[in-house]
């Protein structure tokens, strides 16, 4: 073994040096990730804006790399004013059909299972979360196809009227679920679902069991209860989750292209810019939609309390 | 206690079996006979499929890309998450919080944003598209578990072990090799599982900053939009749910073991 106090007292130059100047120690530790972060991914998001107010040549269709106001007069045209309201609202509808399936898992994860038990419900909502995604979407390519699981089900019920009446539907329907509104509805619910779940069982874990026990001490039914004590603190976590949900419906476009009748999203308008039609300027300055979009959305959230329960 | 209604017990249960019932059909389906359709049932079963997923060239290809830039980015981003985490421990400096906000910020905004961002910052630049362009994108969004990851654990530890550590003699890199970094060897581990696994399935910020090139995720994308080869597809999604599945569980296993410690 090395007797390290026989060594010349300025073996630890280095170390005693930095232990005096934190800032120095500071700098060093955070040159490289201030040059990434900043400097890549913020010039990134800063070329993003500056690529907005390029064109494209309407002739020659080249890039043209003047300052132009022209690629975001395109932008509000009326057709895309359409497609930014049909993504909001299926983002609020996927919200709203999250809040309401998470909910009963997240209670149950909260007030009654035990703590082995919450553990692995815990993962079976993670692994979702973190895994496969794009295999997620794809498997309800499987169930909803015309010849899949639902139309075969449906036919060994004889519900087939039902499944027609949805189809013949106006606005939500379309020839087969694989390709119908609700198909898509179906699966962006499916897919952000996990989001939703971890919020709300955050929450409602904060909720403290004497507070119940209180109310009911003071003669409120469970409905009021739920009503006047459990939804309330609950808040927070469906404002955090409706954040996830809403905004990562907001910027999807790999569901809509393999679920649905292809009508365009915000994602999938942007998506096409870039790609098809080879129109980066009009793609960047779109893309400023969802970030508005989201920012005004993260103001509200804020107000109900949602970055306590992120 | 009181125990759980059963209007409660059943919902809980069917929100549970929503969330994993679809998957098990890309399963079943990678073993149908049927080449051309979803038909359920599937008229028969065969493990054909499999031996031809494996000899075909494009796919391993495919798979080799997406191996590679999972773990360079996931190299890149624990270093990068470290070094912030370590410098956020215990400093407040000016631009502490805008610091946190940039590596909150490419999860936080939908993943489009990020890819047409570093899109246009390679159009500017008048950069081509490599295997770096692709392992700038996804360490970029991988930071920000690495991060969190280190910094709740480095939360959790003294710095006085450091002070401790140089007072009884040991150089800078042996207190980091032999006090520090054990204390963050488990959410570096866990961290950087995580953000494997999200790296290996990523499609969005990928096809922004690929090009051409073909990793698993793209490659599964473009036989979607153009139905070909259909049964090894199915082969190939199950093969991306597994290889992303083994991480995830063993990084939950794990910080809930060290958790508990």
């Amino acid at each position: 073994m090395t007797d390290l106090s026989s060594k010349p007292p300025g073996h630890n130059r280095w170390a005693t040096f930095l232990y005096g100047r934190p800032r120095v120690r500071l700098a060093l530790l955070l040159a490289i990730p201030v040059v990434w972060l900043v400097g890549v991914y913020g010039g990134s998001l800063a070329s993003l804006l500056v690529q907005s107010f390029y064109r494209l040549n309407p002739f020659s269709g080249t890039l043209e790399r003047v300052f132009s106001f022209d690629t975001w007069a395109a932008v509000f045209t009326d057709a895309n004013v359409a497609v930014m309201i049909r993504t909001v609202t299926m983002a609020a509808a996927v919200t709203a059909a999250s809040v309401v399936i998470a909910f009963p898992l997240a209670y149950y994860m909260a007030r009654y299972a035990t703590s082995r038990m919450k553990a692995l419900l815990v993962l079976a909502v993670l692994v979702p979360l973190w895994s496969s995604y794009l295999v997620r979407v794809y498997s309800w390519k499987l169930i909803l196809a015309a010849d899949g699981i639902i139309n075969w089900f449906v036919e060994r019920i004889g519900a087939d009227a039902v499944l027609q009446a949805l189809l013949d539907a106006p606005g939500i329907g379309g020839p087969s679920l694989s390709i119908s509104i609700f198909g898509q509805f179906v699966v962006f619910t499916y897919i952000w679902l996990p989001y939703m779940v971890l919020p709300i069982h955050a929450s409602l874990e904060r909720v403290p069991r004497s507070l119940l026990e209180a109310s009911a001490d003071l003669g409120a039914q469970p409905a009021t209860t739920f009503r006047k004590v459990t939804w309330p603190m609950a808040i927070p976590g469906v404002a955090a989750g409706s954040i996830f949900t809403f905004s990562l419906t907001l910027g999807d476009y790999i569901i809509p292209t393999i679920i649905g009748d292809s009508s365009p999203f915000i994602g999938l308008a942007i998506y096409t810019q870039q790609g098809v039609a080879g129109n980066l300027p009009l793609a960047a300055a779109f893309s400023f939609v969802p970030i508005a979009v989201m920012t005004v959305y993260l103001t509200v959230a804020r107000r109900f309390g949602a970055f306590e329960a992120l | 206690m009181r125990k759980a209604g059963w209007g409660l017990k059943t919902a809980a249960a069917l929100t549970l079996l929503f969330l994993h019932i679809p998957i098990l059909f890309v399963f079943l389906y990678a073993f149908t006979t049927d080449e051309a359709s979803f038909r359920f049932p599937p008229p028969g079963y065969t493990t054909e499929w499999f031996s031809l997923a494996f000899s075909r060239t494009d796919i391993r290809a495919a798979v080799s890309l997406s191996l590679r830039v999972a773990l360079v980015a996931t190299m890149v981003a624990l270093v990068l998450g470290t070094l912030v985490a370590a410098a956020v421990w215990r400093t407040r400096f000016f631009g502490r919080n805008a610091l946190s906000l940039f590596i909150i910020l490419p999860i936080a905004l939908p993943g489009i944003i990020t890819g047409i961002a570093l899109r246009s910052a390679i159009n500017l630049a008048d950069l081509s598209f490599s295997f770096w362009t692709l392992v700038v994108g996804h360490a970029t969004f991988c930071v920000a578990i690495t991060y969190n990851n280190v910094i709740a654990r480095m939360r959790r530890t003294s710095p006085n072990i450091l002070e401790a550590s140089m007072d009884l003699g040991a150089r800078g890199w042996q207190t980091f090799r032999h006090v520090l970094f054990p204390q963050l060897a488990p959410a570096m581990l866990v961290g950087g599982m995580l953000a494997f696994a999200l790296s290996f399935d990523e499609i969005i910020v990928t096809t922004f900053t690929a090009g051409n090139q073909q990793t698993l995720p793209i490659w599964i994308f473009s036989s979607l939009v153009r139905p070909r080869n259909r049964p090894v597809t199915n082969v190939v999604a199950v093969f991306v749910v597994l290889i992303t599945l083994v991480p995830i569980i063993l990084a939950q296993r794990y910080s809930r073991r060290s958790d508990e410690a």
